[in-house]
C-alpha cells in the first residue's frame, strides 16, 4: 500500500510455549505493518497474545514460525549477538514502571546505559545527552543523581521513556505503558508521547487493554484473541460501534463510558458479554478460537478456521459470520435485563 | 502545552546502605563484628601481640593454670597457652580464609551462570553440584591429606571446593529471581552484553545472600579446620593449632581439666561468631530489601472535634446505613502527626451505590480501611465520628466491632487472591467463615458455600469450591471474595478497586453482578475506583477526594454534567474517550501532592487554572453550592458561571 519500506513487518508470527507436555499456541500465524510515524495498536484480553508479540519483536522470546522484517530485513531468526544491533532503532516501554529500574542504580546510570552498551566512551557526551532526554521528558537535571524509589509512578514511566529514546530509535514498542497510571498522570504522558512522535517520525507499537486510550492515540489497531488476530483497520473502525468482528464489539461495549446516562443505555443493550473460558478449555486448531463465547456462532464456526478476509477500507476481519452478524445486535431494552439466551454450546 | 513541574521525593539512602545501617544497629551483630574483629587483628600481629614464643618450653612451669605471669596457664611441656593460641589463630584464621575464598571465587560464578543462563548449562552446574553433594567431604580430605600429608592448604581448598554445592545453590536461585525482573529484560533492550547485565543488574541483588552463606560457611571450615588438626593429621605436634591445643588437652584432662578451656572457648566462641554474624546480615538484607507491612487493629486516639463539615441534610430521605464525619487519618508512628486522611464526611444510604474517586495518594483506600478498622500499622483514626445506625463505629470495643464487621458490613480489596489462604480450598474456607456465623452442621454449611457462589454467577459452583485460590482466574477471584464478603448478609460492602485488576469484558460482569446482588439484598455499596467509567456505570452519588479531602459531592449526573470544583473538571477532561482522536488530552500539570506536603491554602491551587489570590489566603471549605452538590472551590461562582447560565 506505502510507497515506503514499513518500519516494521510481522509475517505469519507463530510463538509456542510449552508448559509441561502441553503445547500453547501463544501466537498463531499474527501479521501486520507498522509504518514510519504510524501507531498500531495491539488489543486484546489478558492471555491474547499482545506482550508476547511484543517479546517476540524484540528477541525475547524464540520465534516458531514467520518472519520479522525490520526496515525489509528479517531480524526473527538472528543470534542475540546480531539482534542486539537493532537495539539501537528498537526499544520498549513496559508496563510497571516500579520493576523496570534496577533499585541501585541512579537515574543517570540508566539511562547513560543503552549509550555505555552500544560503545559511547566519552563520559561528558553521555552526560549531556541523559540532561537532553530529560528535558524532554520535563525532568529536571537534578534527576539523574536520584534513584527510582524517589519518583511518583508518571515520573518514573517519563524515566523510562527516556531510556527508550536515548539512542533515538525509529521504533517503540509499549507495553501497557500508561496502563498503571493515574488519569491526570496517563493524559501528561499520551501527550508526551504525541508530542515526541511529532518531533521525530517515531513509530509506536502500543499495546494494550483499554479501547478507550488505544482510540485516542492509534492510527491503526490489530485486536487478538487467544494469540490470533481477530481483526485490524483503521482505529476509529475498529474501536467504534462499527467493528467487524464479534469480539472487538464485546471488548467495545464492555468498556465503560464517563456519561451515566449514556452508560445506562449502553448497559441495557443485551449483554453478549461471556467471561473468557479457561485456560485448560480445549480449543481446535480447525475452528473460530472466539466461537465458544460468540453469541452469534454457528455450526460452521466450530468445524472451519476464519481467515482473515478484507472488511471495510482497509481492514480485515476473521470471522465467517461478517458482516451479517451486525443486524442481529440486539435493540436496545427498557430495563437492565439479561434478555440474549446464553450461548450456544456445542 | 503541558507544563509539568516535578518535585521529587527525598527518602532515605539506597538498599545497600539501608542493610549496612541495619546491620550495625544490631547489637549481636557489632559484637560478633568486633570479636572476630579483634581475634584477627591479634593473631595477624602474633610476634607482637604475644607474650612468649609459643615453642618455648619451660619444664618448671607444666600445666600451670592461669596465673599472673601464664595468663591462660601453661600446657603439659610449659609452653604459654595465650602464645600458642595467638599463633595457632593465624594458621585456623588462613584456613577459614582459604575455604571461604575458594568457595565464593568458584560458587558464585557457577550460580550466576546457572542460574542466568539456564537450558544446558544450569542442567550441568545442577549434576556437579548433586555428585559433589552424594561424595563424603571427609573422606575426600583424609584423601588428599594422605597424597600430600600435613599440608592443611590443600585440605581446606578441597574442602572449599566440597562446599560449592551450597552457595550455588543460592546463588542460582536468587538469580533465577532478579532474572525475570523487568529491568533484566530492559537491560537488554538497551543493548549491554550478558557480562555486563549479570554484573550490574544481577550480581548487586545476590551479595546479600552470598556473605551469609560465606559467614556460615566459615564456621564449618573452623569446626572443620580444629577437626583435623584435633586427629593431628595438619602439623606435627610441636606447631601450635587450636585444634592441636584440644587434642593435648584432651589427654591430660583428669590432672589438668583447665588446660580445655582456653582453646575449646576459643573456637565454640569463633564459630558462634561466625554464624551470629550470617544470621544478622540475613536479617538487615532482607528488612533493607523492603519489610512486612503487617496489619494491625487501629488505635483509635479520640480528639475533641475539630471544625467540621457542614451537616448534611437528611432530604427526606430514609435507610441511613453509615454516616461519616470529621474523620482524620493520621500517621503514628513518628513525632510529627502527618495527616492523611483530613475531616472527611459523608452518608451512604441502604440500596445506593456510593463512589469514591481520585487518583493514588488522595485517601480513597485508607478512609474506607479507617471506617473498617483495618488501618495498617503506623496510621491511626485521629478524630471524628463513624456513626453506624447511631452507635459510634470508632469508639467501640474491639469483640462488638468483630461481631459487626463481616455480618453488617463486609470489605472486597483490589487483590482478591491475597484474601484467600493458599493452603485450602475455597469450599473448606467458606465452610468454617458460614460456620462463625451460623451454627450449622459442616454438610449444612457446605450447600450455603455452593449456593453462594451460584449467587455470585460462577459456573460450575461445585467444582470451584474445590479448587486453591491460585487456580482461580482474576475474575473468578473476585467473584469468590465477593462471595465470602457476603456470607453475613451484609448492609454495606466496601469494595477497594475491585475491577481495577479485571479484563473489561470481566470488569462489566462483576459489576452487573454487584448490581443484581444490591438489587436482591438492598445492601449499600461504597466503590472505590479511579476509573469514571465505573463511575458512570453503577453509583449514584459520587465524591471526589483530593490531597486528603473531599473536595466535590453529588450526584452522578450533576459530576459529570456540571462538575463544580476544577478538580473534578481537569480529571473528568482527561479521560481520552471525551477528547478528540490524536488531539492532546487536557491534562492537569504536575501530580498529586504527597501527605505532609499539602499547600496551606486550597490544596489543588498549584496545579490549578483558574487560581487566583483568594485561593492562596486560607483553607477552603467545603461549600453547599446548590442542594445536594458541594465543592471546595472559592471561585466557583466566577469560574462555572456559564456552565450554570
Amino acid at each position: 500500500m506505502s510507497p515506503e519500506t514499513p518500519v516494521l513487518s510481522v509475517e505469519h508470527l507463530s510463538v509456542r510455549y510449552r508448559r509441561g507436555r502441553r503445547i500453547s499456541n501463544a501466537l498463531d500465524d499474527v501479521s501486520f505493518e507498522v509504518q514510519p510515524g504510524e501507531t498500531v495498536g495491539l488489543v486484546g484480553e489478558s492471555g491474547s497474545g499482545k506482550s508476547t508479540a511484543a517479546k517476540a519483536i524484540l528477541g525475547l522470546v524464540p520465534v516458531y514460525a514467520g518472519f520479522i522484517y525490520f526496515f525489509g530485513t528479517d531480524i526473527a531468526h538472528l543470534p542475540f549477538k546480531e539482534r542486539r544491533k537493532t537495539y539501537r532503532q528498537m526499544q520498549i516501554v513496559f508496563q510497571d514502571p516500579y520493576s523496570s529500574m534496577n533499585p541501585t542504580r541512579t537515574i543517570g546510570n540508566t539511562l547513560s546505559e543503552p549509550l555505555e552498551a552500544f560503545g559511547e566512551r566519552d563520559h561528558k557526551a553521555r552526560r549531556d545527552r541523559v540532561y537532553e532526554m530529560l528535558e524532554r521528558v520535563h525532568l529536571p537535571p537534578s534527576a539523574a543523581n536520584r534513584y527510582p524509589w524517589q519518583f511518583s509512578g508518571g515520573q518514573r514511566q517519563r524515566i523510562a521513556i527516556a531510556r527508550a529514546l536515548m539512542l533515538s530509535p525509529r521504533l517503540l514498542i509499549l507495553d501497557e505503558a500508561v496502563s498503571s497510571l493515574d488519569l491526570s498522570v496517563q493524559a501528561q504522558v499520551l501527550n508526551l508521547l504525541q508530542e515526541l512522535q511529532e518531533a521525530s517520525a517515531l513509530s509506536y507499537v502500543f499495546i494494550s487493554h483499554d479501547l478507550g486510550v488505544v482510540r485516542h492515540i492509534c492510527d491503526r489497531v490489530v485486536v487478538l484473541y487467544r494469540g490470533r488476530v481477530m481483526e485490524s483497520g483503521p482505529a476509529l473502525f475498529v474501536s467504534g460501534r462499527n467493528s467487524a468482528h464479534p469480539y472487538t464489539y464485546t471488548l467495545n461495549e464492555a468498556v465503560p463510558v464517563p456519561d451515566p446516562d449514556a452508560q445506562q443505555a449502553r448497559r441495557s443493550v443485551a449483554r453478549s458479554v461471556t467471561s473468557p473460558p479457561s485456560d485448560t478449555t480445549k480449543i481446535g486448531d480447525e475452528q473460530c478460537v472466539f466461537a465458544p463465547r460468540c453469541p452469534w456462532n454457528q455450526p460452521r464456526c466450530w468445524r472451519e478456521r476464519p481467515l482473515l478476509r478484507p472488511a471495510y477500507p482497509n481492514g480485515v476481519v476473521a470471522c465467517h459470520r461478517y458482516p451479517e452478524w451486525q443486524s442481529e445486535i440486539a435493540r436496545p431494552e427498557p430495563l437492565d435485563a439479561h434478555v440474549l439466551p446464553a450461548p450456544k454450546r456445542r | 502545552m503541558s507544563v509539568l513541574t516535578d518535585q521529587i521525593v527525598i527518602g532515605p539512602a539506597s538498599h545497600s546502605h539501608q542493610s549496612v545501617r541495619l546491620l550495625l544497629r544490631n547489637p549481636v551483630a557489632i559484637a560478633a563484628i568486633t570479636f572476630l574483629g579483634i581475634v584477627t587483628l591479634v593473631c595477624i600481629g602474633a610476634p607482637v601481640t604475644a607474650p612468649f614464643d609459643p615453642l618455648h618450653q619451660d619444664l618448671e612451669r607444666v600445666l600451670s593454670g592461669p596465673t599472673a605471669h601464664n595468663l591462660l596457664g601453661t600446657d603439659t611441656l610449659g609452653r604459654d597457652v595465650l602464645s600458642r593460641l595467638i599463633y595457632g589463630g593465624r594458621r585456623s584464621l588462613l584456613s577459614v580464609l582459604e575455604g571461604v575464598v575458594v568457595v565464593t571465587a568458584l560458587g558464585v560464578p557457577m550460580g550466576l551462570a546457572a542460574g542466568y543462563t539456564g537450558g544446558w548449562v544450569d542442567r550441568v552446574v545442577g549434576k556437579f553440584a548433586e555428585t559433589i553433594m552424594a561424595v563424603p567431604a571427609l573422606i575426600i580430605v583424609l584423601v588428599v591429606l594422605a597424597v600430600l600429608p600435613q599440608n592443611e592448604d590443600a585440605a581446606m581448598i578441597s574442602f572449599g571446593l566440597l562446599g560449592i554445592p551450597a552457595i550455588l545453590r543460592v546463588v542460582r536461585s536468587a538469580t533465577l529471581r532478579v532474572r525475570e525482573d523487568l529491568y533484566v529484560a530492559a537491560a537488554r533492550v538497551s543493548g549491554l552484553n550478558h557480562v555486563q547485565i549479570v554484573k550490574r543488574h544481577i550480581f548487586p541483588h545476590v551479595w546479600g545472600p552470598v556473605i551469609v552463606q560465606a559467614s556460615l560457611f566459615a564456621a564449618y571450615a573452623l569446626l572443620f579446620e580444629t577437626g583435623i588438626a584435633y586427629l593431628g593429621l595438619t602439623a606435627d605436634p610441636s606447631t601450635p593449632t587450636w585444634g592441636g591445643m584440644v587434642a593435648e588437652a584432651s589427654t591430660v584432662i583428669q590432672r589438668q581439666a583447665w588446660l580445655l578451656v582456653p582453646s575449646g572457648t576459643l573456637i565454640a566462641v569463633t564459630i558462634l561468631a561466625f554464624g551470629l554474624l550470617g544470621d544478622a546480615i540475613r536479617d538487615a538484607v532482607v528488612i533493607g530489601e523492603g519489610g512486612l507491612a503487617r496489619r494491625a487493629p487501629t488505635s483509635v486516639v479520640t480528639k475533641p472535634d475539630r471544625a467540621g463539615d457542614i451537616a448534611e441534610p437528611l432530604n427526606g430521605r430514609s435507610g441511613l446505613v453509615l454516616r461519616v464525619r470529621d474523620l482524620w487519618v493520621s500517621t503514628t508512628s513518628s513525632a510529627a502527626e502527618t495527616p492523611i486522611v483530613d475531616r472527611v464526611g459523608f452518608d451512604v444510604y441502604a440500596g445506593e451505590t456510593l463512589g469514591i474517586i481520585g487518583e493514588s495518594g488522595c485517601g480513597k483506600s485508607v478512609t474506607a480501611l479507617a471506617v473498617l478498622r483495618l488501618l495498617p500499622q503506623g496510621l491511626g483514626v485521629t478524630g471524628g465520628q463513624v456513626y453506624w445506625q447511631g452507635d459510634d463505629l470508632l469508639s467501640m470495643t474491639e469483640r462488638l466491632f468483630d461481631e459487626l464487621r463481616g455480618s453488617s458490613v463486609a470489605y472486597v480489596s483490589q487483590e482478591p487472591q491475597s484474601s484467600l489462604d493458599p493452603a485450602f480450598t475455597v469450599g473448606s474456607q467458606l465452610v468454617e467463615l458460614i460456620r462463625h456465623h451460623q451454627r450449622v452442621s459442616r454438610r449444612k454449611a457446605w450447600s450455603s458455600a455452593i449456593a453462594l457462589l451460584r449467587q455470585v454467577e460462577l459456573q460450575n459452583p461445585d467444582q470451584v469450591a474445590r479448587t486453591y485460590a491460585h487456580e482461580l482466574s482474576g475474575g473468578m477471584a473476585q467473584r469468590v471474595a465477593i462471595a465470602f464478603a457476603l456470607v453475613g448478609r451484609p448492609k454495606l460492602l466496601i469494595a477497594d478497586e475491585p475491577t481495577t485488576a479485571l479484563d473489561v469484558t470481566v470488569q462489566a460482569e462483576i459489576l452487573g453482578l454487584l448490581r443484581r446482588l444490591q438489587r436482591e439484598t438492598g445492601m449499600a455499596l461504597i466503590l472505590i475506583t479511579h476509573n469514571w467509567g465505573v463511575i458512570a456505570d453503577i453509583c449514584d452519588r459520587a465524591v471526589v477526594m483530593y490531597a486528603g479531602q473531599i473536595v466535590e459531592k453529588s450526584g452522578i449526573r450533576e459530576m459529570f454534567h456540571k462538575p463544580l470544583h476544577p478538580y473534578t473538571l481537569g480529571l473528568l477532561k482527561s479521560h481520552p474517550s471525551l477528547a478528540e482522536p490524536r488531539s492532546r488530552l487536557s491534562s492537569i500539570p504536575g501530580s498529586v501532592p504527597s501527605p505532609g506536603s499539602w499547600p496551606p491554602a486550597c490544596r489543588f491551587s498549584p496545579r490549578c487554572r483558574f487560581v487566583a489570590d483568594e485561593c492562596l489566603k486560607g483553607p477552603i471549605p467545603l461549600i453547599d453550592v446548590e442542594p445536594g452538590h458541594s465543592s471546595r472551590c472559592i471561585r466557583v461562582d466566577q469560574i462555572f458561571a456559564k456552565a450554570s447560565a
